[in-house]
């Protein structure tokens, strides 16, 4: 006779999912700041403090003119009280970083450097780092951006955007807004006409990267937005791997996140893009936290190129987010794996698109959306295979853990063939963390808490497996703290 | 003496039902006890409450552990204190491996216990000696926690984490159904092997087969959530022969 089994109650969950946030701080340092509101003249503002081209600028001011004439979207199973765009300031910048742009690492404010101390983050070239390279943004600039000599000797640039617009702008102009155009969708145009800075990175051709590429992002001034741009070009032949991290400060009010990132991979290159987002979620009962509105696309513009986007989700009070794939080039391909855990309150809809357009291109997915207390987690994904894409496969596999009786899981696969030759496989399931694995891993001395991390990271394993080794590790403890809490 | 495990007049109800009524038993340090009793007789929820499982209310009585009233103990301070359970259906933990989650079982006792935690290195040569006494196939330590696992490599698992987690009290849920002859074998041999002066074990049961490999030192009949007879070992025999539907011998 098979045990009666029990799922968890709303109170114990409570108290096994309750969090800390351990990088709300603020760091208290001189801003500048534009004044709330968005108007023609204050892109104007924005991209004469960067000292942009004029290209640049008639770049912003089509985005911004086209912005106007647009609607948020809706689509998304997320809900949230409308955005005042005119109540976002979308200009901030620590004073001592303002002047030069980033400064050598000796000429860092001690205050900058403090608090990336504090997030783990030393801007520093030390041997223990010495397989990373760090960009730090903070609020609207970049900071600092370690190990750019080294790589410059192998012709790799690692620069923040502002810079590379200033020291490589053809390369910029080149690529900008080839993968996410400016008239992409609501918040992409709005990152195009604001955008204030980001990473950007060039790999010549057959050069393989010998350092793992990161950019910091932190949120320290309050009622602004973020807006940052990343622009990833592989050259033929090469290969980068990169990864972004994320954290803002505990606050009442809700904060706006909307990047965008493009990939460019050319014939047999490859980019691993791995993030670790943790935006602050928000309190228990919703208040505050960071609406994270970002795209993300890659293309893979060469023959056998292969792009990678490993996500680990565990912030923001809402995700809106489906890093993507176009896979123009023969043989090319397409990988997307992902975690998401909800929370509390959170809200994520995330998910990806693969545009088949080459012949025998292959794309994977992977999706592990974990929902916790009130958390309300949304896989959306397209596969859509073109008329031209012969011999096109895709595998996709979609799973839900849910914590707890008040928490919700959502799969919506969208699936557009038009090549008969085409191969799909979709995968889906949804658990619970039950009573009995709980008593199983206590009835060994194991705590709740370390269990159900046991048990969220045993179900995320697959994806954490595909982040590189020392943000894997990080990964883990990242939604072992996520989920802890004290249990009476 | 004190005995290491002391239940007197418990009663328990699981979601309103009361399934033990009064149940009495005792083992002393260093015995092995078997119970047995018909299907629906509250086996199952005798070792639950003896490990502390959520959902099994204690109306009445008294259990205590090594003296001590274990009744409102969380089930991982008693696992810590040395009690353990083989599950009847032991549970898949998906993706964590079995070796990883053994070694965060041990470790977290041997941290409550104020014993140094063992690494990766020592606790991997432990492991492997463990699973070699058991005839154990050794890619099953690699691989995520019973899951795709047969019934008899569950129960045999379930044996390699006692033998790992070397505890003071044993209890065995039925850990004799759905093996066959040879893993019966290797099973009883693998707690024989544990027997000593400072464990005790109590074998749940429903047949006397398992009990032909692990002899107890007492028998006991469960029947209606009581004790209804004890005896020696005979008593399994007997109850095979006789069946349990024969009213209880019990003098007036």
């Amino acid at each position: 006779m098979p045990e009666q089994q029990r799922t968890l109650g709303a109170a114990e969950v409570e108290q096994l999912v309750e969090r800390e946030y351990a990088y709300g701080f603020v760091t208290d340092i001189e801003t500048e700041r534009v004044p709330p509101g968005l108007s023609e003249d204050v892109i104007r503002l924005i991209s004469e403090k960067k000292e942009e081209p004029q290209w640049l600028l008639d770049w912003r001011l089509k985005a911004y003119e086209l912005w106007q004439g647009m609607t948020e979207p809706d689509w998304a199973k997320v809900s949230y009280p409308k955005i005042n765009y005119d109540e976002i300031s979308y200009y901030a910048a620590p004073k001592s970083a303002v002047k030069d742009g980033p400064q050598s690492l000796d000429d860092i404010d001690p205050e900058l450097r403090r608090t990336y101390e504090k997030l783990g983050i030393p801007l520093v070239e030390q041997q223990r780092l010495a397989g990373i390279a760090v960009d730090a943004v903070f609020d609207s600039v970049s900071v600092a951006t370690t190990f750019k000599e080294k790589l410059a000797e192998l012709g790799v640039i690692f620069c923040s955007f502002s810079e590379a617009v200033k020291e490589h702008p053809e390369l910029v102009r080149k690529y900008l807004g080839t993968v996410v155009p400016h008239t992409d969708n609501f918040f992409a145009s709005l990152n195009s006409a604001v955008f204030s800075d980001g990473s950007f990175v060039y790999v010549p051709k057959g050069v393989r990267c010998p350092m793992e590429l990161s950019t910091y992002f932190r949120i320290n001034a309050s009622e602004t937005g973020q807006f940052e741009r990343t622009l990833i070009i592989a050259d033929e032949g090469s290969y980068v791997s990169y990864l972004e991290g994320c954290t803002a400060p505990m606050r009442d009010e809700n904060q706006l996140h909307a990047a965008v990132v493009e990939l460019v991979a050319l014939e047999d290159a490859r980019i691993k893009y791995s993030t670790v987002q943790n935006w602050y979620p928000g309190d228990k009962n919703g208040v505050g936290g960071i609406y994270n509105f970002v795209t993300k696309r890659g293309k893979c513009a060469g023959a056998r190129s292969h792009i990678s986007w490993t996500q680990v989700e565990t912030g923001s009070a809402i995700t809106w987010k489906y890093p993507s794939c176009i896979l123009l080039g023969d043989d090319s391909i397409g990988e997307f794996y992902s975690v998401a855990l909800t929370a509390n309150r959170q809200q994520a809809d995330t998910g990806t698109k693969m545009i088949h357009i080459g012949k025998n291109t292959k794309s994977t997915i992977i999706s592990k959306g974990i929902s916790a207390g009130h958390g309300q987690n949304t896989y959306r994904g397209q596969v859509k295979i073109l008329p031209g894409a012969w011999n096109a496969r895709n595998f996709s596999q979609c799973d839900s853990l849910l914590i707890g009786p008040d928490s919700g899981a959502h799969t919506v696969p969208y699936i557009d063939v038009a090549n008969p030759e085409a191969q799909l496989e979709h995968e889906a399931s949804t658990s619970r963390i039950g009573e009995d694995q709980l008593f199983y891993c206590r009835q060994r001395g194991i705590d709740p808490e370390e269990a159900v991390s046991l048990i969220v990271n045993g179900f995320a394993r697959d994806v954490l497996s595909e982040l590189p080794m020392e943000f894997a590790v990080e990964a883990q403890k990242l939604l072992g703290v996520s989920l802890e809490g004290a249990v009476g | 003496m004190t005995p290491l495990l002391e239940i007197c007049g418990l009663h328990v109800e699981v979601e309103g039902r009361e399934i033990l009524r009064g149940l009495d038993l005792e083992i002393p340090l260093g015995e092995t006890h078997a119970v047995m009793g018909p299907n629906g007789s509250g086996k199952s929820t005798l070792a639950h409450v003896i490990a502390g499982r959520e959902g099994y209310e204690i109306t009445g009585g008294i259990i205590r552990y090594q003296g001590e009233d274990i009744a409102e103990m969380e089930p991982e301070e008693r696992a810590r204190k040395g009690v353990f359970l083989a599950f009847q259906y032991p549970v898949e933990i998906p993706g964590v491996n079995n070796t990883y989650f053994l070694k965060a079982a041990v470790n977290e006792i041997r941290k409550h216990r104020d014993q140094p935690e063992l690494d990766a290195v020592d606790f991997l040569s432990l492991m492997k000696e463990r699973v070699k006494l058991l005839d154990f196939d050794v890619d099953l330590i690699k691989r995520p926690v019973n899951e795709g696992f047969s019934g008899g490599e569950k129960k045999r698992n379930e044996i390699l984490q006692m033998t790992v987690l070397e505890p003071t009290l044993g209890v065995l849920d039925e850990t004799d159904s759905g093996l066959d002859i040879d893993a019966l074998r290797i099973v009883a041999e693998g707690v024989n092997r544990m027997r000593s002066p400072e464990r005790s074990f109590l074998v749940i049961t429903h047949y006397q087969r398992l009990l032909d490999h692990i002899v107890p030192d007492r028998v006991h009949v469960l029947q209606d959530g009581r004790i209804v007879e004890s005896g020696g070992r005979d008593l399994a025999h007997r109850l095979e022969a006789e069946g349990y539907t024969r009213p209880a011998a019990v003098p007036a």
